[in-house]
């Protein structure tokens, strides 16, 4: 056993961004949202990830703007700090530490907190006093009121307003319920602007605007009911001329303030809205909803940008590579598989395999993708979708998709409706480059082989898929399926038999079986490997079998929850579970000795997991890096985390790159730009901080004479800007600065 | 924002016949004109002249009708007793055809009487032929032999007894005048060459025969008798080249279409078959009675059935000229230029393209499902046609209701009227395998529903009554279709070869050379 340090889990990309709501800079070109232990900025009109803010040890828990300062953004985390940024840049101005995590995970306190002015980046912020110790959990039941003089929360059927210049908390509470069975408990809160009124949602979709409530008594509030669901998220526009609600059915209601009734509607958003916010000009709103997903929508109502994350509430598919695109497959929002490309961190496209209209209503049993697999060209998709896990009778239909090489997308070209009489639980394609035939195994104790084939009786040339073959073995149920490396064999296993078939003549030729347990996973070993074939069974064992000799070569006692083939080398890996936590082994089945092993990977079972071919191979020597040279291993946790294992030598590279990519101007560098983008950075330090040395340097290193001289003169500056810079251009620097650094000094004085 | 997906309206395939080039050439004809004969109409030959009438031998009479005319322009009625065989010379000029008692007349087919008799044969001759020069004419009859007879001098050439039973089945080669082909009850089909005077090839058809037809390029050749149409390969030797068994009763009759050499077969069992060219049937017509004889004209313009009660029924070849006069009468709409008018217009390169956004066009029961009135979205799709053309839509609409959760909100509070349109639509469906699952959903939820409002309605009860009936004779059904699959299970059980035991015994072979290698 070879203990490693080197190698170590971190989590990846696909954090959620709909934690927190997002947030629009000032100017409506940036997008600000949480993302794991990250800020992520995107920009608005191109839906592209810019840059994140690192800095955070722990989940981000809120961000907004610095009130006094557009440019900079708060954030605060689970760590228990409190950070300034400047988010253009990337840059982190201050830390407020010190702010005390109390470990009750129960009960939740408002607090204000003190931010001590000082120019030390660390501070500790200790002035704190509590405003209420029991509020909601859920931080949209909190919101600032009027210019900040007061703070409104609610918990349950209470809504208390607490004012800051008087110190005071006047609260206002409801009936559980009324005879028409209401029910009054809150959900969120949002305070008007310019006005003081309060309007908050209800359970049962009530939106309830209170007014006059500086007098405890004599309080008054009106309701208004559209939503026939929870009310999850309150916006005011930032003239407090609309009010925004969204909920669980996922359609944007813009309530017209003070007119009553008169609404509109912004239908089909996606999954159910969590929260609206607005850009402080009020010309955008950003919602970000429950499937990952961060919708940009202009005043006008229309969706002007869509940025995806990566969908993995409920992951019922296994976790597969697109062989075209190399992106991760999985299912993602309902009825649609997502194709998310990990080394970009990007969510690719949806493919609606459904094709069904989703109802947005909670408890209603909808068609869900459960299985899907690639050919190894991937010109063929296979996606088998459910319905009616709860209720008796199941529906469910195989598709099969071909790849248009026009559009660029998967193209449905064959729908079976009843392809068995009972759900399918494994499928496969076989992996030979000729032919492509898929083997679906279901519970009605059959097999099943689909061609794609010529109808002989009508001559013509058909793409359709059909049945071949239909294999069953004493009427047990089948548990797995899976193809050698070559397509010459086939295992089925049945309960605790594993059957060899021929594809090609559709003989059965052994069977192999090992008594205790069900053989619960399969699979052929690859290249110089491919003799073995491995099964685990129920019974905490894993097997590999000699298929030149049909005999058993070697068994250990493991209970191993996933085992997963690398397809590029002869490597396996296999997760184990025990005693509350999960070990990685991986080995080949040539050897019984592991290559690696990492104990405690995580605390929770892990059943899928994915080799992820890399871009360019590391060429790492180390006995126990090595097979994760050509690919890398991403698995997914019970608590849907998607972690995955780095060496060191990666992230030496890693950190290497992150350094070439500081310049961030996201301006294209025209000749223009050159000599007054960077004039007006000179500007700005000029106005700053007087440093006479530098200013001209940027300017002498950068604009060459003949960059200005080629340049038309109707896009020139002033002749006045131009004239100092050109002469200068011609003097020899003799300043010894370098380049690189004279960029850290710049946001230095800045700050 | 995504838009509204419309409902997915399930499109199973067509089980069964498959629509290619041949069922669509056949498919082409008219409904059959029947014409009326005195009795069983045993033989149809057509002229191979121009005007192509064509010679029906019935009874004592042959009648010769016009392509069009379903009156005889002419006909010949000086028989004795019953006439067989009529068939035409090569020219179309001549006819000849034998007769119950033997003898064998020859007409001139302007004239009545006729111009020659050839006397000889002791029983009753069923077929006759003139040979492909015209001058010399065979026939075949009962009483074993078969006779060929000089036309000019009305002179008996030769005579052969081969077979030893009637001989019912002649074909002359159209490319040799000295060979013909005959097939008797004796289950033989033999080929004879008059230069030699005797038989040259003898295939064993292994039922009486009934007819035989050679190809036109002679080298295969047809022959039908029991149930079977056997296809032979004369070059080889005469080599069965297939035996298509697609009747379940004797095959009387068999001809060639002109248009691609389709074989055509007529049986007993009142189908005509249509094979194409790998001899699988492509299309079947369905006549009324047994069939006796049958023609195809030449061009396959006229498609000629004679049955057993009499009747002879002729079909004719659906042209686009009727159909054009058809469409002119009825009041056209506006022309395709309309249509496309402005929409196929190409901007030019330095044209600003405004882009309007396609319009979403919705049926009307998706529009309801879209603004979710699921009543009036069940009513729509229950609207007497959609119900009756289209069933797959109304249980598409009934599917996504039920995905929706709603179904049970869209059947409840219906009146008398409205319910009845539901039974109805469940009476008639809920046997159909692509509809049932849904539509007993759709049955249990009515019955949920109105269990307790049942009596007031004798309409409603009565349809439940037989909805009832239904349900229970298709139990049955499937019940002792189960039956019927567990009997096969047996019988393949038994009959599949024991493959373990094959294998256990090749082991010890498998290894004797490995050890002797050792």
């Amino acid at each position: 056993m070879v203990e490693t340090s080197d190698i170590r889990v971190v989590r990846c990309g696909g954090s959620k961004v709909n934690l927190t709501p997002p947030i629009i800079s000032s100017d409506s070109r940036f997008v600000l949202c949480t993302s794991g232990d990250l800020v992520k900025v995107y920009s608005t009109r191109t839906e592209e990830w810019l840059h994140s803010l690192q800095g955070h040890t722990n989940q981000v828990t809120g961000i907004t703007l610095n009130p006094a300062n557009h440019l900079q953004v708060y954030s605060c985390s689970v760590d228990g700090t409190v950070k300034l940024w400047d988010f253009i840049d990337g840059i982190l101005i201050k830390v407020h530490s010190g702010l005390c995590v109390s470990a009750c995970p129960e009960c939740f306190q408002l607090v204000s907190v003190h931010l001590p002015k000082s120019a030390e980046q660390e501070v500790e912020a200790k002035e704190m006093s509590a405003v209420s110790s029991h509020i909601s959990k859920n931080p949209s039941c909190t919101a600032f009121g009027r210019g900040g003089e007061y703070i409104a929360f609610a918990r349950h059927l209470q809504l208390n307003v607490y004012f800051f210049r008087k110190q005071k908390t006047y609260s206002f509470s409801l009936k559980a319920t009324d005879k028409k069975g209401a029910k009054n408990a809150f959900t969120c809160i949002a305070c008007h602007p310019t006005d003081d009124c309060i309007a908050t949602g209800h359970e049962d979709g009530k939106i309830r605007l209170w007014r006059n409530f500086i007098h405890k008594k004599e309080y008054t509030y009106s309701t208004q009911h559209w939503h026939h669901n929870a009310v999850n998220t309150l916006c005011f526009t930032p003239e407090g001329t609309h009010l925004l609600s969204g909920g669980i059915e996922s359609v944007l209601v813009q309530w017209q303030y003070g007119a009553g009734n008169r609404k509109e509607f912004l239908p089909r958003l996606g999954g159910s809205i969590l929260h609206i916010s607005a850009s402080s000009d009020g010309q955008l709103f950003c919602t970000s909803h429950s499937d990952n997903k961060i919708t940009v929508i202009e005043s006008s109502f229309k969706v002007c940008g869509v940025i995806q994350g990566l969908v993995k509430d409920a992951v019922l598919t296994d976790l597969m590579i697109d062989p075209r695109s190399k992106a991760l497959v999985l299912n993602g929002k309902p009825g649609h598989l997502q194709f998310y490309s990990l080394l970009r961190d990007k969510h690719l496209y949806n493919l609606d395999i459904v094709q069904q209209e989703y109802i947005y209503e909670a408890g209603l049993d909808q068609f869900e993708v459960v299985k899907a697999a690639f050919d190894i060209k991937g010109s063929w998709l296979a996606t088998v979708e459910e319905r009616g896990k709860k209720s008796s009778d199941l529906e469910f239909f195989l598709k099969l998709w071909a790849f248009d090489e026009r559009t660029q997308s998967f193209v449905l070209n064959t729908t079976i409706t009843a392809a068995h009489t009972d759900r399918i639980i494994s499928m496969c394609f076989s992996s030979s480059e000729e032919t492509t035939m898929l083997v679906t195994a279901a519970e009605d104790s059959q097999f099943k082989a689909w061609c794609q084939g010529a109808d002989a009786d009508t001559q013509q040339d058909q793409n359709f898929w059909s049945c071949d073959f239909v294999g069953s073995y004493h009427k047990l149920n089948p548990t797995n399926c899976s193809f050698s490396a070559d397509s010459s064999l086939l295992a089925v296993s049945f309960q605790e038999v594993i059957t060899i078939w021929s594809p090609d003549t559709w003989e059965m030729l052994t069977t192999l079986c090992q008594p205790p347990g069900v053989i619960r996973d399969l699979c052929f070993g690859r290249l110089s490997c491919s003799k073995y074939l491995l099964g685990t069974t129920t019974k905490n064992l894993l097997c590999c079998w000699n298929l030149l000799t049909c005999e058993l070569e070697w068994s250990t006692s493991v209970d191993v929850s996933k085992l997963q083939p690398d397809p590029f080398s002869e490597n396996v890996a296999a997760f184990s579970y025990q005693s509350k936590h999960t070990d990685l082994f991986v080995f080949k089945p040539s050897e019984p000795r592991p290559l690696f092993t990492n104990k405690n990977v995580c605390s929770e079972k892990v059943h899928r997991a994915v080799f992820v071919p890399r871009e360019e191979p590391l060429n790492s020597c180390d006995e126990s890096t090595q097979w994760l040279n050509r690919s890398q291993l991403y698995f997914l946790t019970q608590n849907m985390d998607l972690l995955t294992f780095s060496t060191a030598t990666e992230e030496d590279r890693m950190l290497s790159s992150s350094k070439q990519l500081v310049i961030d101007d996201s301006v294209a560098v025209t000749p223009f730009y050159l000599l007054l983008g960077k004039h007006r950075q000179q500007q700005q330090k000029l106005n700053t901080q007087s440093h006479p040395h530098n200013m001209a340097l940027p300017l002498l290193l950068r604009v060459p004479g003949g960059g200005l001289l080629h340049t038309p003169a109707h896009v020139l500056p002033a002749a006045s800007v131009l004239c100092s810079m050109f002469v200068n251009s011609f003097l020899i620097s003799n300043t010894g600065v370098q380049q690189d650094p004279l960029r850290y000094f710049v946001h230095i004085w800045l700050t | 924002m995504a838009s509204f997906k419309p409902t997915k309206v399930q499109f199973l395939p067509k089980l069964g016949e498959k629509v290619t080039e041949d069922t669509l050439y056949w498919k082409n004809y008219k409904s059959p004109v029947q014409i009326k004969e005195f009795g069983a109409v045993t033989k149809i030959d057509f002229s191979p002249l121009a005007p192509h009438n064509y010679a029906v031998t019935a009874s004592t009479r042959i009648h010769v009708y016009g392509l069009h005319s379903q009156e005889p322009i002419r006909s010949f009625t000086r028989f004795r007793d019953t006439a067989y065989g009529g068939s035409f010379r090569g020219d179309g000029k001549l006819l000849v055809a034998g007769s119950e008692e033997g003898l064998i007349r020859l007409f001139d087919i302007s004239g009545r009487v006729a111009l020659r008799q050839f006397t000889g044969h002791s029983k009753a001759v069923h077929v006759t032929s003139f040979l492909s020069d015209g001058f010399r004419v065979v026939s075949g009859s009962d009483d074993l032999t078969f006779r060929v007879w000089d036309v000019p001098s009305a002179v008996e050439l030769s005579s052969i007894t081969e077979h030893t039973d009637y001989i019912r089945a002649l074909a002359p080669s159209k490319l040799n005048p000295d060979l013909f082909v005959t097939g008797s009850y004796d289950h033989t089909v033999k080929v004879f060459d008059m230069r030699s005077g005797s038989s040259v090839m003898t295939m064993q058809h292994g039922h009486p025969v009934e007819c035989v037809l050679l190809y036109p390029s002679e080298a295969l050749l047809v022959s039908t008798g029991g149930r079977y149409v056997k296809i032979w390969d004369l070059l080889k030797g005469g080599q069965e080249l297939v035996s298509l068994k697609n009747h379940h009763k004797t095959v009387t009759c068999a001809c060639l279409s002109s248009v691609g050499n389709k074989l055509l077969t007529g049986s007993l069992d009142r189908h005509v078959k249509v094979y194409n060219s790998s001899y699988k049937v492509v299309h079947n017509f369905d006549c009324d009675a047994s069939i006796l004889s049958m023609a195809v004209a030449p061009d396959d313009e006229v498609v000629a059935v004679g049955m057993t009660n009499g009747v002879l029924s002729v079909r004719h070849r659906k042209h686009k000229k009727d159909k054009e006069t058809l469409t002119s009468r009825r009041r056209r709409g506006p022309s395709y230029r309309v249509f496309v008018k402005g929409k196929n217009f190409v901007p030019r390169q330095d044209d600003f393209l405004v882009s309007k956004p396609v319009k979403q066009y919705l049926r009307k029961y998706d529009k309801q499902l879209k603004s979710f009135e699921v009543s009036k979205a069940l009513d729509t799709a229950l609207q007497t046609w959609t119900r009756t053309s289209k069933p797959e839509v109304t249980v598409a609409v009934i599917i996504e209701l039920n995905r929706r959760g709603t179904l049970k909100n869209a059947l409840a509070g219906r009146n008398e009227e409205s319910l009845t349109k539901i039974l109805n639509f469940l009476l008639k469906h809920i046997f159909d395998p692509r509809f049932s699952r849904p539509l007993l959903t759709v049955g249990d939820i009515v019955l949920d529903l109105y269990r307790q409002v049942l009596h007031q309605s004798p309409v409603v009860e009565r349809q439940l009554q037989r909805l009832m009936e239904v349900l229970g004779r298709e139990a049955e059904l499937q019940q002792e279709l189960l039956q019927v699959l567990g009997i096969l299970d047996t019988l393949f059980a038994s009959l599949t070869p024991r493959k373990e035991v094959a294998a256990l015994a090749a082991l010890p072979v498998d290894q004797g050379p490995q050890l002797q290698a050792a």
